[in-house]
């Protein structure tokens, strides 16, 4: 007879020994010796973790009540592996390349890094696994009952299973809290609880394999004896119900994806994406030995043991009653490993991710503004992870007390499948479909979940817990069509197809009509392109592995990019900080990725990544790749050309500014030219006055002689006085200050004044036709006459024929009257033509000018500021000027002139 | 026998008076009023004693001495020059081409006088 302290001590040992493993392989993979740490075959045994307590105790207890539907169960997974492996390949790329740490946290990451999504898929994986969790305390408690009942031929009390629960429980709370939260690791892995999880599986699988054996080879003999017995057994009856094992091998292969115990070993601890590979033919292999002696156990248990016997402890019950007290440990174990390696990772998944879409945005948002100390923070965070871990334990045994341990194994685990498969519209939508929008997540995410509350978890507490009896049985308000488990009118369906059927078909449409109904914001269109198209692109998170590179050709390139002094000096240190002589470092993978920081800093991360991937060929230069490049080369290209623009406009500015220098400068010339001018015309007169009065005063002269002079002296005066009439007039006129005297008046009365004064000596001959002068004008006369004055005194003084003549000839054209002042004379040479109206452009022999030059100016401003023109009009025969004047209203006035 | 003067001005009341003053005084003065000519002038009176106006139709007084300098006959002829206009850039531009004076306008009948006299006996 088993002593039951033997059982325990078996069972401590066998703790210890995991400790050992765990310790020894985390501190393996704390100093960097990953060696079979890493290989494929510990992932594939930690995908084990899929196999509970439920599948070693209940599959035999679920064919020894359902037949072969226990193997819907293996089936699921198997499919996954063999056929679904490009959806794990894709959820293992995503889960590296993003750094994943929870399947929250996929999620929240994939809809723009939604906390909300994140807090939403945490409470429902709590709430989906603390049943599972309490599961496994059941069946670990369970069977040390077993042991107990046998030793001493009574049943356990409740208080004992109550204490063993707990005490199981805060012992995986603690193994959980020392391996599971060590040390804060980025990618979240943990070497040595997967490696303690790998051992595990194959304590199971021995397990269950050597209960196989002896229960074919010891008990029956042989395979044909135990087909036989099955032949005969109460399972070769079993209909099998094609519609429920679709569904279930579909649920499970849901379930495979989506729990988060699955996800954790998968995805967040998979150290190499190859390892799927081997996963994919090692773990249906794996399935398939668990499976394989299922039957053979259900049938011998139901032959050997009394009518009414737990099957789901056949595993156990079938050794002891054949007095194989180490079988029956051994198998023990088998379930113990199962319990717990569940327990432990699940533990680890929800405290992660409880911590971080639960207690760390609590405590960030929480006052807590000055925590930038990563230390600080990292401590947070541990605590935090413990003590979620305690909670999460604490919560299955509190569900275990509840549920009073009542339901069948296999009924919880199914109820915990159909939970977690609600992730999948938001999970498998977010990975291959961009137009699935956070909305959607959230409106499938809680119309499944709450479906599934309501038609399978609260009935499962049959009306003690929350929903109470009658509305399980006439439904809410008496309301038929809303019972739980009859909705819509669906009745006579299994409860489990029926919560599976309505809460993810009403989740898929929920996701689909918020996505479409819903605009992505820009960071969840990012993400959304990062995750669906992660294939596409080589994120540079990845790092460089594999490819065999000279570091001199990397430093070759370098320099193109760095210039020669930089690359040299980032070459050297980092062959000095891997400790190497010389000035070309191992092509390390952190040596790469800290390359190709740099050269992103120059080209662009697109372009570094290229560049770094062609010279060492691990990868290829994808499309995407470059696009990208031609991206950041147009936004380049746009700054250099801001670059050329900014040139040009400086360009601009320094060829006004030159423009404006030379104006001033020639100002400052036509100035000085000016001066010089008025300095020449003042001094003329003024010498002529000094020699003549100074003359005058020596005496001595004759009083012809002092008549002559003296009127020299007056002459010259004069014109003097008029020179500096014409300047202030110049100046009163190009300023603009002329004060104008405006008033209709007769064009012909302006010309006769004009001619009356300025041809006084009578020699000049003028030529009018006096009917064409009688226009009105509106205008100035006296500055218009000043005008015509000049011209004729300038006609008088220049015009050397013999009978000098002026025709003044009157014209009115549209909105314009001209006058014509046309001379007999030689005219005026075409090169002079532009100089005339210059101020001091005095043409020929000035001696017979008299003026100062400044007339034509004086004409020219006087015109200006009438808002007409006067212009040199050439090829007339003579000189001869035209004065424009603008003619608002054209009449005739007074026919009757003298 | 007084000397000769060759008097180039187009200005009539200054070419009055200079010649009224130089007459008084026993020069022979000759008188030329255009730039274009004016060597030909020099030429032809052979003068001891030139005033040359800078301001002249056709040529300045600038260009004709440089010529007068440049020719054989009239390379140290006595040039006394004449200008309204008075800037210190002429007066630099006169003494660069060699002109023996520079008087600005209005001058000194005395001063004229006293300067003609001077480059006669130099």
């Amino acid at each position: 007879m088993l002593s039951f302290n033997i059982l325990i001590a078996v069972c401590l040992a066998y703790v210890v020994a995991l400790f050992l493993i765990a310790f020894v392989a985390d501190r393996r993979a704390r100093r960097g010796q990953l060696g079979w740490l890493r290989s494929p075959l510990v992932y594939t045994l930690s995908l084990s973790v899929y196999c509970t307590a439920w599948t070693f105790y209940g599959a035999v207890g679920y064919a020894a009540r359902s037949g072969l539907e226990f193997v819907t169960i293996y089936l699921g997974p198997t499919l996954v592996m063999v056929g679904w492996w490009w959806i794990l390949r894709k959820l293992v790329r995503i889960g590296r390349s993003q750094r994943i740490t929870s399947i929250a946290d996929l999620i929240s990451s994939r809809y723009g890094k939604s906390n909300l999504l994140g807090v939403i898929v945490t409470l429902m994986a709590v709430i989906g696994t603390t049943p599972y969790i309490a599961l496994q305390l059941q069946s670990v408690t369970v069977s040390f009952a077993v042991f107990a009942q046998d030793r001493s031929g009574g049943a356990w009390g409740a208080s004992d299973l109550n204490a063993t629960a707990l005490w199981v429980a805060a012992g995986l709370a603690l193994f959980t809290v020392l391996f599971g939260t060590r040390n804060l690791d980025a990618n979240e892995r943990h070497y040595g609880v997967v490696t303690a999880i790998a051992a595990e599986a194959v304590m199971k699988l021995f397990a269950l394999i050597a209960v196989g054996v002896f229960v074919v080879w010891g008990v029956a003999d042989g395979a044909g004896d135990i087909l036989a017995r099955i032949d005969t057994s109460p399972i070769a009856d079993w209909d099998m119900k094609p519609g429920r094992w679709v569904s279930l091998t579909f649920l499970s292969a849901v379930a495979f994806l989506t729990l988060p115990r699955m996800f954790q070993v998968m995805v967040v601890e998979n150290v190499d994406e190859r390892h799927l590979a081997t996963a994919s033919w090692a773990f249906p292999l794996y399935l398939f030995l668990m499976s394989l002696f299922v039957v053979p156990i259900a049938v011998v248990g139901l032959d050997l043991l009394p009518a009414g016997s737990n099957p789901d402890l056949f595993v156990l019950t079938v050794p002891l009653s054949q007095g194989r007290d180490g079988l029956a440990i051994l198998a023990f174990l088998g379930g113990f490993s199962s319990a717990t390696s569940m327990v432990i990772i699940a533990a680890i998944a929800l405290s992660t991710m409880v911590s971080n879409h639960i207690v760390m945005p609590i405590w960030l948002s929480m006052a807590h503004q000055g925590a930038t100390v990563s230390g600080d923070v990292r401590q947070v965070v541990l605590v935090s992870r413990r003590i979620s871990i305690a909670v999460i334990l604490a919560l299955g045994y509190a569900y275990f007390r509840v549920s009073g341990g009542g339901a069948a194994l296999a009924a919880i685990g199914l109820i915990s499948f159909v939970g977690v498969a609600q992730f999948l519209p938001a999970m498998l939508g977010g990975i291959f479909w961009r137009g699935a929008t956070k909305v959607g997540a959230a409106a499938g995410l809680l119309t499944g979940f709450a479906l599934w509350a309501y038609t399978l978890f609260l009935p499962s507490f049959g009306g003690s817990f929350i929903l109470p009896v009658s509305v399980l049985a006439d439904g809410p308000f008496g309301i038929g069509w809303l019972r739980p488990q009859g909705l819509f009118g669906v009745s006579g369906m299994d409860p489990l197809l029926h919560a599976l059927f309505w809460s993810l078909a009403l989740n898929t449409i929920a996701f689909c009509v918020g996505s479409l109904s819903s605009f992505p914001k820009p960071q969840e269109r990012l993400q959304g392109a990062q995750f669906v198209n992660v294939f596409d692109h080589n994120p540079n998170s990845q790092g460089w592995f594999g490819g065999v590179v000279e570091a001199e050709d990397l430093l070759v390139m370098a320099q193109r990019i760095l210039g020669p002094e930089q690359a040299q000096g980032l070459f050297t240190r980092a062959a000095e900080r891997q400790g190497k002589a010389g000035f070309l470092p191992d092509t390390s993978p952190e040596f790469l990725q800290r390359l190709e920081r740099e050269l992103s800093g120059s080209v662009g991360a697109a372009t570094g990544h290229a560049m770094i991937g062609q010279i060492v060929g691990g990868s290829s230069v994808s499309v995407d790749d470059l696009m990208a490049v031609a991206d950041e080369t147009a936004q380049m290209m746009e700054y250099s050309s801001q670059l050329e623009e900014k040139s040009a406009e400086l360009g601009r500015t320094a060829r006004q500014l030159r423009e404006v220098n030379e104006k001033l400068t020639d100002l400052s010339v036509q100035k000085d030219a000016f001066l010089s001018q008025i300095s020449h015309e003042l001094r003329t007169p003024m010498t002529s006055i000094r020699a003549f009065s100074e003359i005058l005063r020596d005496g001595g002269v004759t009083g012809r002689e002092r008549k002559k002079y003296a009127t020299i002296i007056h002459d010259e005066t004069i014109r003097l006085t008029r020179l500096l009439d014409d300047l202030l007039d110049l100046s009163v006129l190009e300023n603009g200050q002329v004060k104008l005297n405006m008033r209709t008046v007769d064009l012909y009365d302006v010309i006769e004044r004009s001619v009356v004064s300025a041809g006084i000596d009578g020699r000049m001959r003028f030529k009018r036709a006096s009917s064409g002068e009688h226009v009105s004008v509106m205008t100035d006369p006296d500055r218009l006459s000043q005008v015509f004055i000049n011209l004729i005194a300038n006609a008088c003084k220049y015009c050397a024929a013999d009978a000098p003549e002026l025709q003044i000839k009157v014209r009115t054209a549209a909105g314009v009257v001209e006058v014509d002042f046309i001379d007999n004379g030689a005219g005026i040479p075409a090169k002079s033509q532009p100089l005339i109206f210059e101020k001091f452009s005095r043409l020929g022999d000035h001696r017979a000018a008299g003026g100062a030059g400044l007339g034509l100016a004086i004409c020219r401003e006087v015109m200006s500021n009438l808002g007409g023109s006067v212009d040199y009009l050439p090829g007339q025969g003579g000189a001869a000027f035209r004065v424009s004047l603008p003619n608002e209203r054209r009449s005739s006035v007074g026919v009757n002139h003298s | 026998m007084g000397k000769k003067v060759l008097l180039i001005e187009d200005e009539p009341n200054i070419i009055e008076a200079i010649s009224y003053i130089l007459k008084r005084d026993g020069w022979i003065v000759a008188t030329h009023a255009d730039g274009t000519t004016a060597i030909a002038a020099v030429e032809r009176h052979a003068p001891d004693v030139v005033i040359l106006d800078v301001m002249l139709p056709g040529r300045s007084g600038f260009d004709v001495l440089q010529d007068l300098r440049e020719g054989e006959a009239t390379t140290a002829l006595p040039v006394l020059m004449l200008t309204a206009r008075g800037q210190i850039k002429d007066r630099e531009m006169a003494e660069r081409l060699g002109a023996s004076r520079f008087m600005t306008k209005p001058f000194s009948n005395k001063e004229v006088l006293a300067c003609v006299q001077e480059l006669v006996q130099a």
